[in-house]
């Protein structure tokens, strides 16, 4: 029966050998998590070219304009800026931002500005999948987004209590951030406004329960768990407890401080804006501080100004500057600049010429054509502009810069092979990003800001 | 002997019961104190104080229910049918003795593993009350019938099927409910299993309209070996990938003629069998060209007269030949569908493959093992823990007629489905034998149900694909949705399958810190244990401190509260030194306490 079961007798060495299992294999590691150890056994960059610890990605949805922030045209006409045509001066000599960013304008040297970033893709959801997988949408296996490779790749390194990939407050929604690599990617979402009296981290912070109420039902549990006593020795439970023991440290111990924002200063708080995006930097330095390795702010409110698009960039903007500005410094004086990546783009731009007709009434549509990103940090050198747009802020003129490169370079700085196999659990040929062999569009990475 | 041992496991006792001292005691051997175990007994009056512990205070002691274990039978494992011979003769021989489950634990356990819910309080009084020796199985017959079974089972189904809308992809939601109305239908029904693969294996039509040609449609890699792997996964219980090259291309040629036209309906297809690749034509593929051919064929008739009218391949080509996974070739004859070729070797009596696939993955549905073990992982060396065993379940579903819910019964009324979940004794190879019942943590639908059953909260459920959103109505459960892409945060943390490879280890009940952020502390569980409706009457119905207690524990855990957890309880609650007497907020914070200590505990959160 052994030998020949059911009218096959193969043995499972024999398949081995005849390299039939590796689809199976794979699958059934990426199931128990050895996968991982795979993934960290891939020949990675060396150590001392590991410039980036953390990444703080500030994710503009819906796609902020290009014209009106930083790729100004003042030149352009009233078609393509309406009433934003104004550039001001930066403490970079010929770098001009929109006449919205004051406070990013002093601190240029601290970053660059991509202005050649190009997709040519108009949907939200496929654009935001290029910007945050660099795989092109449409495949047949969805792919995780930067942040859950990022969870993936520091799993064996770091050792924080805060999960790994933080979303600050929600998450995405309309793709799901961690692909085919499943549920353990997933970023920790916060929940709540940090610029609340308090950050209620979802979870983490609840409210209405005292430190002292906490507690009790914590030595309740331990009392009412009739059952639990009986069977703790059963690797299921005793796993369980060890998770749960983890969960206390983030819910009573040192892990929560980190989300306790009334640590800092008032000034500083001042600094960064007492608006949710604001403290959402603030509470994303502190995150960095801690180690953790991926986090992303989704601006809250979004920017998807088709209609009413001039007073939303009006009331937006400034706090976007004012907090970006607050986090570059900030990471600059604490020392964390240097091995912190800050990067913020939507998923593309908006159209150059705006929209006059009704019932947009002065809007800006969506635009994969060319539009600009910010990089700063780990790395990415300040106070340089990466390629051009033409005149009025319509297609790339000079250095198109598309997903993979962005990605590329991210990945590089810190210490991520992008040619590394991801664990696919089908077993499916999957890597961090499309190999050259896919023939992807690629102007080549950031080199001249690395 | 049966009816003397049950009532061991239960002192039945009054209401009125609560305060005074004992009234009725229908058995009397229950307070015979050799028969106690892991729980002491609450003594019967305050007054009889023989050990050195204090009374309880204030309030008079609470008599408990519970005799000796709240888990655990006193009543001895015998063999009740030919799965007990089976399995105790090989326990015997690893030296492992079986312990029983009691009443309570048995309730919890089916209506979880049948029908994927908690019982209510109710429900759990009266089944444990119940003195009929025959109430075990009777259960067992009436969560058969209803109407939960079909939707958990479809929740089941659909993993291994793979019914989900996917961005941006493979089946789209009008494909996904016809495929999950025809299956939720099947289990309905209890369509014989035979009738049911040969529908998934053999139909042809629209995907919007004949649900389960979406099998062809539910496969990320829609080549024919792509299709074969999901045959052998799903309907063989194996993984091609590990088969000699030459079967896995002998299963591959039987399904290298199914075809995919598109209709000028959105993402409608039709699938049906093209020798001549008809739909591979430019002008087949383009959409809203199927409009000006000849009508689609209904679902029972052979396209190939329809096909014939625009294919333009050359005829005359070699024909195909093929090989069943037992080694035998066919030559395929350009008259039948290949497909039919294929399901006349698989469904049949005869064939090892087809029966022991299904016997052996129902028994790891309810028995949390498979007797081959990954249930989907059936090869040459991966041989079943109890051979006799497997053996005999497929001559029982053959002899039944394909008919699952008999092969429900027959493992559920087994003892050895009806095993206490505490480990006994240690043996390396004790769990492959079911030597006990295993724990494991309440799938995600399952959980969320059940709290929300438990407080009477409601879930939201969504999915953007695609727009405009897809918006589930409040108070359907978790375990009804049909499609895998609508779904709920709390689903996707506690690792509902993705539903992405159709292999049962999709889903994932591995615990990770953010599991227990959530239920321990986030707003979501805690907005439903302070506003829940249901458990809101619970606290508020004006009850005794006790039989509030008693109805939290019946509701929560399906069983009464034993004298030390009602001890515990009364230090808290409005007895308790901790509580500010008349403060009737503080008394209902403790009540949430201990409600959510609780859907908290080890008991809750697994089966067990």
């Amino acid at each position: 029966m052994k030998t020949n079961y059911m009218g096959m007798d193969i043995s499972r060495r024999e398949a081995l050998r005849r390299g039939l299992c590796g689809a199976a294999a794979l699958s059934l590691a990426g199931r128990t998590g050895s996968a991982l150890a795979d993934v960290a056994a891939q020949p990675m960059a060396s150590a001392a070219k590991v410039k980036a610890k953390s990444v703080i990605q500030v994710f503009l949805w819906g796609g902020m304009s290009h014209n009106d922030t930083w790729d100004p045209k003042p030149e352009a006409g009233y078609e393509y800026m309406g009433e934003f045509a104004k550039a001001i001066p930066t403490n970079v000599n010929g770098i001009q931002l929109g006449m919205l960013f004051p406070e990013l304008a002093k601190q240029t040297d601290k970053f660059s500005l991509i202005r050649s970033m190009t997709h040519r893709n108009n949907g939200h959801e496929t654009a935001a999948y290029l910007m945050q997988t660099g795989h092109a949408p449409g495949e047949r296996i969805s792919y995780p987004s930067i942040g859950a490779v990022f969870a993936l790749f520091k799993k064996p390194s770091y050792k924080g209590i805060i999960p790994p990939y933080v979303v600050l407050t929600q998450p995405q929604g309309r793709f799901s951030e961690e692909g085919f690599l499943g549920p353990l990617y997933k970023p920790f979402a916060t929940g709540s406004d940090p610029n609340a009296q308090r950050f209620e981290v979802e979870g983490v912070v609840a409210r209405g329960i005292t430190d002292d109420r906490q507690k009790s039902r914590r030595d309740l549990l331990g009392k009412m768990n009739t059952f639990g006593s009986q069977v703790a020795d059963t690797p299921a439970v005793s796993a369980a407890e060890e998770a749960k023991k983890q969960a206390y440290a983030l819910i009573l111990g040192e892990g929560r401080d980190v989300f306790d924002l009334s640590k800092e200063k008032d000034a500083l708080r001042d600094r960064y804006g007492r608006n949710t995006f604001g403290q959402d930097c603030l509470a994303a330095r502190r995150m960095v501080e801690a180690g953790v390795p991926y986090v992303v702010i989704n601006y809250p409110g979004g920017w998807d100004t088709h209609s009413n698009h001039f007073a939303t960039m009006r009331r937006q903007c400034p706090n976007l500057d004012q907090g970006l500005a607050a986090l570059l410094a900030d990471l600059q004086e604490r020392g964390l600049l240097e091995t912190t990546i800050v990067w913020c783009s939507g998923e593309f731009g908006r159209g150059p010429k705006i929209d006059w007709q009704p019932p947009w009434n002065g809007g800006r549509n969506h635009y994969g054509n060319v539009f600009s990103v910010l990089v700063a940090g780990g790395g990415f050198k300040g106070g340089h502009i990466v390629g051009e747009s033409d005149a009025k802020g319509e297609e790339v003129k000079t250095r198109p810069v598309y997903p993979v490169d962005l990605l590329g370079s991210i990945y590089q700085l810190a210490g991520i092979d992008a040619r590394a196999r991801l664990p696919h659990p089908m077993g499916a040929e999957a890597y961090v990003l499309p190999p050259p062999s896919d023939k992807v569009k690629s102007g080549g990475l950031l080199t001249e800001i690395m | 002997m049966m009816k003397k041992e049950l009532a061991l496991a239960v002192v039945v006792l009054t209401f009125t019961a609560w305060a005074a001292p004992v009234k009725t005691n229908r058995t009397t051997s229950a307070t015979s104190p050799a028969k106690s175990t892991a729980t002491k007994p609450a003594p019967a009056k305050p007054s009889s104080t023989k050990t050195v512990t204090p009374p309880p205070p204030v309030q008079a002691a609470y008599k408990a229910k519970v005799e000796g274990s709240p888990f655990e039978s006193a009543e001895p494992a015998r063999a009740e049918n030919q799965i007990d011979q089976l399995v105790f003769n090989k326990l015997a021989t690893l030296g492992l003795k079986p312990v029983l489950c009691t009443d309570a634990v048995f309730i919890r356990r089916a209506f979880l593993d049948v029908i994927g819910t908690v019982p209510t309080a109710q429900e759990a009084r009266e089944f444990i009350l119940d003195t009929d020796k025959n109430k075990r199985r009777k259960l067992i017959d009436k969560l058969l019938e209803r109407d939960e079974f079909a939707d958990y089972w479809s929740m089941r189904w659909g993993d291994i099927l793979r019914i989900k809308a996917e961005f941006p992809v493979n089946l789209w939601p009008n494909a996904a409910q016809a495929y999950h109305r025809w299956l939720r239908a099947a289990l309905a029904e209890n369509k014989r299993y035979d009738v049911f693969a040969r529908e998934l294996l053999t139909s042809s039509g629209s995907n919007f309209r004949v649900g389960p040609v979406n099998f062809y449609r539910a496969i990320q890699n829609r080549t024919p070996d792509g299709i074969a792997g999901a045959v052998a996964l799903i309907l063989m219980g194996a993984r091609m990938d590990a088969w000699p090259k030459d079967r896995a291309a002998g299963l591959t040629a039987f399904f290298s003629q199914v075809g995919y036209k598109p209709t000028n309906e959105w993402k409608e297809d039709i699938v049906f069998w093209d020798p001549l690749k008809a739909s591979t034509l430019p002008v087949n593929i383009a959409p809203g060209r199927a409009a000006l051919l000849p009508p689609p064929p209904s679902k029972e008739a052979n396209t190939n007269t329809n096909v014939v009218v625009v294919a333009t391949l050359p005829t005359n080509s070699p024909p195909l030949e093929a090989m069943f996974p037992d080694g035998a070739k066919v030559q395929l004859s350009p008259d039948t569908d290949p497909r039919e070729v294929f399901a006349n070797w698989l469904i049949n009596d005869q064939n090892p493959w087809f029966k022991r696939a299904i016997v052996n993955r129902v028994w790891y549905w309810l028995m949390g093992r498979g007797i081959i073990h990954e249930p989907d992982d059936i090869r040459p060396d991966n041989p079943p823990s109890n051979q006799a065993l497997l053996v005999y379940l497929e001559s029982e579903l053959v002899s039944g007629r394909y008919d699952l819910k008999r092969l429900y019964r027959l493992i559920l009324n087994s003892r050895t489905y009806q095993l206490s979940s505490i480990p006994h004794g240690k043996h390396p190879q004790a769990e492959a034998n079911f030597a006990w019942y295993p724990l494991r943590r309440l799938d995600a639908e399952v959980l969320i149900d059940s709290i929300n059953k438990i407080t009477g909260a409601t879930d939201l459920y969504t999915s953007p694909i695609p727009e405009p959103f897809t918006y589930i109505p409040e108070g359907k459960p978790a375990v009804a949705i049909a499609d895998g892409s609508i779904t709920s945060p709390f689903l996707a943390l506690f690792g509902r399958s993705a539903r992405a490879t159709g292999m049962e280890n999709e889903r994932n009940n591995k615990p990770v810190p953010a599991q227990w952020l959530h239920l321990l502390n986030s707003s979501h569980i805690q907005r439903k244990l302070e506003q829940g409706p249901t458990l809101r009457k619970i606290f508020e119905s004006g009850r005794k401190p006790e039989e509030t207690a008693e109805e939290l524990y019946l509701a929560i855990l399906a069983r009464f509260p034993t004298g030390d957890e009602m001890r515990n309880l009364e230090m808290m609650t409005s007895a308790g030194p901790a509580a500010a007497k008349g403060n009737y907020m503080k008394r209902r914070e403790n009540w949430i306490d201990a409600a959510w200590a609780l859907i908290n505990s080890t008991e809750f959160l697994y089966r067990h």
